[in-house]
């Protein structure tokens, strides 16, 4: 027991346990992939700005309506009549400490309220399009991806299809097809709707593609024949084996697909299909501030910035979020 | 009613116009001492005799067609007169007396006889084409058939099909139909006479006949769709080439003989035509002098209007009544809107000046209306059913409101009601409009919810068609009119007239079918006197406003600028409140 060659009182006894120990005494531990992606992501400091933005965008866009002033309420006394645009402030904008981001031209309506009730409409329908092209996405990418063979070939031609579908004009068709009272919806509620369908039911192939390029190579896998051999059925495999390694790249790509989206709602809006007014909506804004962009330029800047900060915001964290579940990919 | 259609082209022009356009001040060589803000609008500014030069034009969009038989909006009807001759025309003046008919191609007025259902023109001698040959009255009546009986041309309007009497079997048109004598109903005795045969009484043919469709064609040289860009000319110019989206050139007419028109000066000897601008770009060129003026005539963009009411520009800048109304038409059969005293409640509590910002204020929007007919009119008649006080600091006072409340008490809803207003979805300044009426109906508890249509079907499909309307429940209708002939007939027939109401496509929006209404509007018709129907229209006017049908919101107006350089520019009520081109030269 007594071995010479033992020192005794030292921190560094070379036990067996030893060999987990760090540098610094620290244990190391079994990390999941999880948590090495988080601690990758936590050193990414431009991502966690873009993330700490969205979050904040959407606690504004769930509870900032009630902060702000109702935002259909009119100030006809801000407007100067002549020019049917603010007396004063910044530009022409209206700008005050009752109205911070001023208000509209003609209607006098408070800005800072149409942008918060605006970024709702914005973070609503880019969400919804972005889970509904999710759902589509995945469990047709992952049918062609796993089946292979005429599955494959059908599903693959529906995508090129499908990406070869010019979606603004169909956009714009569809709306005015629609007409108010279909599918038992009216007003917004429908419009909505519309704007849901047509953003993600039209994106889903890219999704598709990515969860089908994935599942290819992930059938092929060893665990993938284990399961298999040991008589697991088709459905155990997809779900449990295949789906659990396809989180990461759906994860990205849906953040990434959420700006997309937000964009196309806020083109749809300013081609005067989007949600009914006086309902604000930032795409909307913008319609109007283009005749006035020599007589009221904030009305210009201030969706547009809104629309940019959030763009921005979901493509940084998308970005980070992307190299920090797969270095590779960069 | 089409030429709302310039209105609505426009409309996408103002959307369209980039932010490109460059942010340079438009310096100007003027002195600020031009002829005076509003000059024009009453008279006949910069007069002048001097010739030569070439007028530069330009427009945001392009024509219907230049073709006179093919053509609708009220600047091609104005400019084709530089190319064509009709039987009669509008007096080149300004204000009132520019609402005149005065013979043009014909030597005076018609000569109405079978109580005003057989109208006599005389064709001057001597009026040549540009091909050198002469004008007879042949080419009048084949001008007329072309653009009214064939189906190739359908851009124009179809006054004279109406109203002439048919073939025994219907009249196909001269490309259907090669028969030596054509419409029976148009008869050309001799090469200078004309005799048009209506199957009703119609006092105010000679507007109809002012309209470019008379323009003499000749049938030789007729080429249907293409001749649009082979026209032959019977004014003092002649059209060198016209490019569809580019540019229409034109140059002196040589056949054109001073002698046989009276009332043209043909002052420049040439004049350019630049088409599908950026309408911010044509602003900026008309301040820096490099373009005489927006051949389009409904106004400067947004951005320019501040620089054009500078001080240094304000003298050159015009400010009419257009000759239209913006109004709300209330839906007689969309309940509860069937109850008058419903009507008369929206009357009061629908916030004008509201509207009036909304659609770009007392300038480039328009004066407030409390009339059917415009101001420029000469049947109309100051008056106000039902007036409003502004609060301070905006909206309508309490005394208004109570009022409005007071209806709805009467009406057997003091608590307000629900029904629909509907806009025109590409017409941004009419959703604006439908918005301020909603918050402003909210207060007395009358809850409107906003339905849009895109313009092009908007009478067609949706607020055109009574059954669409009824089952939708839409009670309340935007929209806005022009008249096509500058008279309260030619205002008021179209949209307070019973037979107005049609299955699809009609412009009584609020199916007003009153027989007192219908009855004094045929009397007025049928009477050659002047001075009577004028009287009638305004009383039809306060007869449709005693029934609260219609809701009028603006006199439309807009701001024109006239560079310093251009001779003889007045507003013509004749072709919607645009300068009139035909006299109009450079210095």
């Amino acid at each position: 027991m007594a071995a010479p060659i033992e020192v005794t009182g030292s921190d560094s006894e070379a036990q067996p346990e030893s060999v987990l120990e760090g540098m610094q005494g620290k244990k190391i531990q079994g990390r999941s992939l999880g948590q090495i992606a988080w601690m990758r992501l936590k050193r990414d400091k431009v991502a966690l700005t873009g993330g700490g933005v969205v979050i904040l965008l959407i606690l504004i866009a769930i509870f900032g309506p009630f902060f702000v002033q109702d935002p259909l309420a009119y100030h006809q006394n801000l407007i100067d009549p002549t020019y049917s645009r603010p007396k004063d402030g910044i530009w022409h904008s209206g700008i005050s400490a009752e109205h911070l981001l001023g208000v509209e031209p003609g209607t006098g309506r408070d800005m800072l309220a149409r942008i918060v009730y605006g970024a709702r409409i914005s973070l609503l329908v880019s969400f919804l399009a972005t889970l509904l092209s999710v759902i589509l996405g995945t469990i047709l990418g992952i049918t062609a991806g796993y089946f292979g063979g005429w599955v494959d070939y059908l599903i693959s031609r529906a995508m090129d299809a499908f990406l070869a579908f010019p979606l603004l004009l169909f956009a714009i068709a569809l709306v005015g097809v629609v007409t108010d009272g279909s599918f038992g919806l009216s007003g917004n509620g429908l419009r909505v709707s519309v704007l849901v369908f047509v953003i993600g039911f039209f994106n889903w192939p890219y999704i598709g593609r990515i969860v089908r390029g994935q599942t290819l190579s992930l059938r092929e896998r060893e665990f993938v024949d284990a399961a298999r051999s040991m008589g697991a059925r088709n459905g155990y495999i997809l779900f449990k084996e295949v789906l659990p390694n396809l989180v990461a790249p759906i994860l990205v790509y849906s953040t990434l697909l959420i700006p997309t989206n937000i964009l196309f709602e806020a083109a749809l809006s300013f081609l005067g299909v989007g949600v009914i007014p006086p309902t604000p909506s930032w795409g909307g804004m913008l319609t109007l501030a283009v005749p006035l962009y020599a007589t009221a330029p904030m009305y210009m800047i201030i969706p547009g910035m809104a629309i940019f900060i959030t763009v921005l915001a979901f493509n940084l964290f998308g970005d980070g979020l992307r190299d920090a579940l797969d270095p590779r990919a960069k | 009613m089409k030429l709302m259609r310039s209105i609505s082209a426009l409309a996408a022009g103002v959307l369209a116009a980039g932010a490109l356009a460059a942010c340079g001040g438009g310096d100007s060589d003027g002195s600020g001492e031009g002829p005076g803000f509003n000059a024009a609008v009453n008279e006949v500014a910069n007069v002048s005799d001097k010739k030569g030069g070439t007028l530069r034009l330009a427009s945001s969009d392009d024509w219907d067609s230049p073709d006179p038989g093919n053509q609708y909006y009220a600047f091609a009807q104005n400019f084709s007169r530089l190319y064509g001759r009709a039987l009669t025309t509008f007096k080149p003046a300004a204000g009132k007396e520019s609402l005149e008919v005065i013979p043009d191609l014909a030597t005076g007025l018609g000569t109405p006889s079978n109580g005003s259902k057989t109208w006599t023109y005389k064709i001057r001698t001597g009026v040549k084409f540009s091909d050198g040959t002469t004008v007879t009255s042949k080419d009048v009546k084949y001008a007329v058939e072309r653009s009214n009986f064939s189906k190739e041309l359908q851009l124009g309007p179809k006054y004279f099909k109406q109203y002439l009497v048919d073939n025994e079997e219907p009249y196909k048109g001269p490309y259907d139909d090669d028969s030596e004598q054509g419409l029976e109903s148009i008869e050309t005795p001799d090469d200078q006479t004309i005799v048009f045969n209506l199957n009703e009484p119609f006092s105010e043919f000679d507007y109809l006949v002012a309209m470019s469709q008379t323009m003499p064609v000749p049938k030789a040289k007729d080429t249907g769709l293409k001749y649009e860009t082979a026209i032959v000319s019977s004014g003092p110019y002649k059209v060198d080439s016209y490019q569809r989206g580019k540019q229409m050139t034109l140059s002196r007419n040589p056949h054109w003989d001073k002698n046989t028109d009276p009332i043209r000066k043909a002052l420049p000897d040439k004049i350019t035509v630049e088409l599908k601008q950026n309408g911010d770009d044509i602003d900026q060129r008309l301040l820096s002098g490099d373009l005489e003026m927006d051949i389009a005539g409904v106004g400067v963009q947004a951005a320019a209007q501040p620089k054009v009411l500078a001080a240094d520009q304000k003298p050159y800048v015009d400010n009419p009544v257009q000759g239209y109304l913006r109004y709300m038409a209330l839906n007689q059969h969309v309940k509860p809107l069937d109850n008058v005293h419903c009507r008369r409640a929206v009357q009061y509590a629908t916030d004008k000046v509201a509207a009036q910002t909304a659609y770009g204020g007392p300038l480039a929007g328009g004066d407030v209306a409390t009339t059917v007919q415009p101001t420029n009119l000469e049947s109309y008649q100051k008056f106000d059913l039902y007036p409003q006080q502004q609060a301070e600091g905006g909206g309508l006072d309490q005394a208004t409101i109570a009022k409005a409340k007071q209806e709805l008490q009467e009406c057997g809803q003091p608590n307000g009601f629900s029904t629909k207003i509907s806009a025109r979805s590409d017409r941004d300044k009419e959703v604006a409009m439908a918005q301020a009426i909603q918050q402003a109906l909210k207060k007395v508890g009358i809850n409107a919810s906003i339905v849009q249509y895109p313009a092009g079907d908007y009478f067609n499909k949706f607020v055109g068609v009574p059954d669409y309307v009824h089952e939708h429940g839409i009670g309340m209708i935007l929209m806005a009119w022009a008249p096509d002939w500058p008279t309260g007939y030619g205002f008021l027939q179209q949209i307070v007239h019973g037979s107005a109401i049609k299955p699809s496509g009609g412009t009584n929006l609020s199916e007003l079918d009153d027989s007192k209404i219908n009855e004094a509007l045929d009397n007025a018709i049928s009477n050659t006197d002047k001075a009577a129907r004028t009287k009638i229209y305004g009383e039809v006017d306060k007869m449709v406003m005693e029934n609260a049908s219609i809701v009028p919101l603006i006199y439309a107006k807009a701001l024109l600028y006239r560079p310093a350089n251009v001779t003889n520019v007045g507003i013509t009520g004749g072709y919607g409140g645009m300068y009139d081109y035909l006299n109009m030269g450079v210095e």
